[in-house]
């Protein structure tokens, strides 16, 4: 292996907290009651194809995407779709949901449920990608970005390597760690039906350094198979946000992806390793995504743990079997701490894009009180994109949207390893999602003239 | 059902505070100051704690009774300020000339721009130097130095700083060299305000400071070299009228200045290039006027100018942007 690599500029390393990288994934049992939201992915949510009284099998597609920036949505299980009505979701929103009481567990026709590893791909790049489309494919890091429009090249680009996103940079989970240690085989299939898809001859996996035992059982398969010539794996150093697209780019090719434009601009299409794993099943399998792996941890969690779960399974049942929810706790994250969101309550929908619930006790998430800025300059530091946060955040809170755009605030990642390193607590990151909201309506209204 | 805290990301706050930057500097302080309480016996006590007193009390006053704010004082920046005035002051300084210095200090150096990181301005130097001003007598005579455990202490010795003694001698047209064979040079080189003289001690508490990350090594090594790289020449081109570079480096206030007020966060500047053009700013203003200017030392002035460029420099000195796109 190469040795460790890097991104250039600022990153943070919070405490990692990394409590269940030594647990295997335990498969969830099928709960008696699952709740699909029709919206789970960044985009336009799907259009129900399913009402109250249908019978739905396993795999079953029960929305269909609605636009291009849109994903389909299946089934997780066999039964009888109660409602179809709206929930509070993680977000905080109401939103559209299939209701399915749970029978039996009778999957779709043509799905392989078996666990043979199927290493031949015998579907072309079309067929792979709308494969991909068709099985509701999104980016399962967390931002839920369709991933067939990232498959999808345009005719004027070329895609030179497939980036493998192994960083999991953020604290605490450890779902992508479990996937590369369980399933390193279907993962590098995986990686191979994305080269084949994008065309790009070269495959980097970019896998932070606190996973060293998956980043040298990947390396030593890779060495021995030929079938997996071209893959390669980078060690990186812990550093928070290795896994930022841009930064994993930086480090894993010394590339820079230039303000505003995509991966695509220096021949990089970035998948993460959940991502892989569901295209292994969905092109190998002809799988849908309706199960993920979820780590639900926290400092006072009896029992941290990783569960292969149905999507629609409620939270509740997911804190019940790691022990129940910590009597301390404040805050409950989905997702990891540095870029999860909070939610309101305890009881919501594993969707998609849940990699992990973590449950936070008050010592760690005690709302702190804001000083003045000292202008010491950390932030500064800190910031991976090399923006000037403590700037930013004063132009925001005073409404100077043409002067944030001038200091470039469309370039903020929203990492916080601003507002994390900041000694006098200052909510930078609120002020510059906000600056960076109307910033945005800004350069729309100016575009539309 | 319960209710959850929502928050925006991050979630999780890393170990740096307000608090615990403060009581670093207050900590890398304490060598120095045991190194003044050596030196100078009790006086070192009194002006210290006189100082600090004043600064917190003034703090509270202004914050309770005119902004009407919470309670700021437990921040530890006034103890900072505090420390820094007393140790830019003569031992023997009256008690009432400390708490004028400190009002200018805390009440206009730092709580009429808005309190901690809003002022311009070195608030210990803003102190320093209207007391400087108002009472030049008091302020530039010291008392020699007497080790706490060696003669019997008096304070009826007082007398000029060594780098006053070089710039009237060197004024007079006597040479550097016959300056430097004088018979008291040996008191005089640990002669001069409380916190400046134990250099050694100045230096472990900067390093601390570095290795605790509360302020870069830039700033100060550049600063040094500055001073360093000037004075050397002049002391090659002219050894007469020019003296030994050492002599600079470690008298005076340059070291305190170096790694205690020119690495302020709030008045200096953001980026690290910037720090760097500060630093060489600062270390050449404070040659200039020790070797040419009118008085022996020239750290506070030079420090506050360089301040008042800090806006400028951050506006200039950019950090290094990802992704710029490539015309």
């Amino acid at each position: 292996m190469n040795p460790k690599k890097t991104f250039p500029i600022g990153g943070v390393h919070p405490e990692e907290n990394k409590l269940s990288s030594d647990k295997p994934i335990i498969t969830f049992p099928i709960p008696k009651q699952v709740i699909i939201p029709l919206g789970q992915c960044l985009g336009a949510p799907a259009d129900a194809i399913v009402k109250k009284g249908d019978e739905v099998k396993v795999g079953q597609i029960i929305g269909t995407a609605k636009g291009f920036i849109s994903a389909n949505v299946h089934s997780s299980v066999s039964g009888k779709v109660t409602k179809v009505d709206e929930i509070m979701d993680h977000t905080g929103y109401r939103k559209l949901a299939v209701f399915i009481d749970v029978e039996g567990d009778e999957w779709l026709e043509g799905i392989d449920t078996s666990d043979t590893l199927v290493k031949e791909i015998t579907l072309s790049r079309e067929e792979i990608i709308n494969r991909v489309k068709d099985h509701g494919i999104v980016g399962l890091g967390g931002a839920t970005f369709p991933t067939s429009v990232k498959l999808t090249i345009p005719k004027d680009k070329n895609a030179e390597f497939v980036l493998i996103n192994a960083a999991e940079c953020e604290p605490y989970l450890t779902c992508d760690n479990r996937l590369l240690l369980e399933k390193q085989n279907e993962f590098l299939v995986g990686v191979k039906i994305l080269m084949k898809a994008v065309d790009a001859p070269k495959a980097i996996i970019g896998i932070e350094a606190n996973k060293k035992k998956a980043a040298k059982q990947l390396h030593k398969i890779i060495k021995e198979d030929k079938y997996f010539k071209g893959i390669k794996v980078q060690l990186l150093q812990t550093k928070y946000p290795q896994g930022g697209e841009k930064q994993l780019i930086k480090a894993c090719t010394g590339r820079e992806v230039p303000s505003g434009k995509l991966p695509i601009e220096t021949g990089c299409v970035v998948v993460n390793v959940a991502s892989t794993y569901a295209i292994y099943e969905a092109v190998q399998k002809n799988k849908p995504l309706i199960s993920r792996v979820v780590t639900v941890t926290g400092k006072s969690v009896k029992n941290p743990s990783n569960f292969m779960v149905r999507i629609g399974t409620s939270s509740t049942e997911l804190i019940e079997a790691v022990g129940g929810l910590p009597e301390n706790t404040t805050n409950i994250i989905n997702g990891g701490p540095m870029m999860g969101k909070s939610v309101s309550v305890s009881e919501f929908p594993v969707i998609k894009g849940t990699s992990g619930i973590l449950m936070m006790t008050d010592k760690e998430a005690q709302p702190r009180q804001a000083g003045n800025c000292l202008r010491c300059g950390k932030c500064v530091n800190v910031c991976p994109m090399g923006l000037e946060p403590y700037l930013l955040c004063r132009m925001a809170k005073n409404n100077m949207f043409e002067e944030t755009e001038a200091n470039y605030i469309m370039d903020c990642i929203e990492c916080g390893s601003c507002e994390f390193t900041c000694p006098a607590n200052i909510p930078l990151l609120d002020y510059i999602r906000y600056g960076k909201n109307k910033t945005g309506q800004l350069i729309r209204s100016r575009n539309q003239k | 059902m319960n209710n959850y805290l929502i928050s925006g990301s991050p979630h999780i706050h890393g170990w740096e505070s307000t608090k615990k930057i403060m009581y670093s500097v207050v900590i890398a302080l304490m060598p120095a100051f045991l190194f003044s309480i050596y030196y100078f016996g009790f006086d070192a006590i009194r002006v210290t704690l006189i100082s600090v007193a004043a600064c917190v009390l003034i703090e509270w006053l202004i914050q309770k009774f005119l902004i009407k704010g919470p309670c700021t004082i437990a921040d530890g920046s006034a103890i900072i300020t505090g420390i820094l005035l007393a140790f830019n002051l003569p031992s023997n300084i009256p008690a009432w000339m400390i708490i004028v210095g400190a009002i200018v200090a805390i009440g206009i150096g730092k709580m009429s721009f808005g309190g901690l990181g809003n002022n311009p301005f070195n608030p210990a130097l803003v102190g320093r130097v209207f007391m400087l001003i108002s009472f030049p007598v008091a302020m530039t005579t010291w008392p020699t130095p007497r080790p706490l455990l060696g003669d019997a202490w008096t304070d009826a010795i007082t007398g000029p700083t060594l780098l006053g003694h070089l710039k009237e001698g060197i004024s007079q047209g006597i040479s550097a060299n016959d300056l430097m064979v004088f018979e008291n040079v040996q008191e005089l080189i640990y002669s001069g305000s409380l916190g400046e003289t134990g250099s050694l001690a100045i230096i472990i508490g900067g390093l601390f400071l570095i290795l605790r990350k509360v302020i870069d090594w830039q700033t100060p090594v550049v600063i040094i070299a500055t001073v360093a790289l000037i004075a050397t020449a002049c002391w090659l081109i002219d050894p007469v009228h020019y003296v030994n570079p050492m002599i600079h480096i470690f008298s005076g206030g340059l070291l305190l200045g170096a790694f205690f007020m020119a690495t302020d966060m709030a008045t200096s500047p953001m980026t690290i290039n910037g720090k760097i053009i500060f630093a060489i700013g600062v270390g050449a203003l404070t040659i200039i006027i020790r070797l040419w200017g009118a008085y022996p030392e020239g750290m506070s002035f030079a420090i506050l100018i360089m301040n008042a460029f800090v806006p400028l420099i951050n506006k200039v000195c950019k950090p290094k942007r990802f992704g710029k796109p490539v015309k």
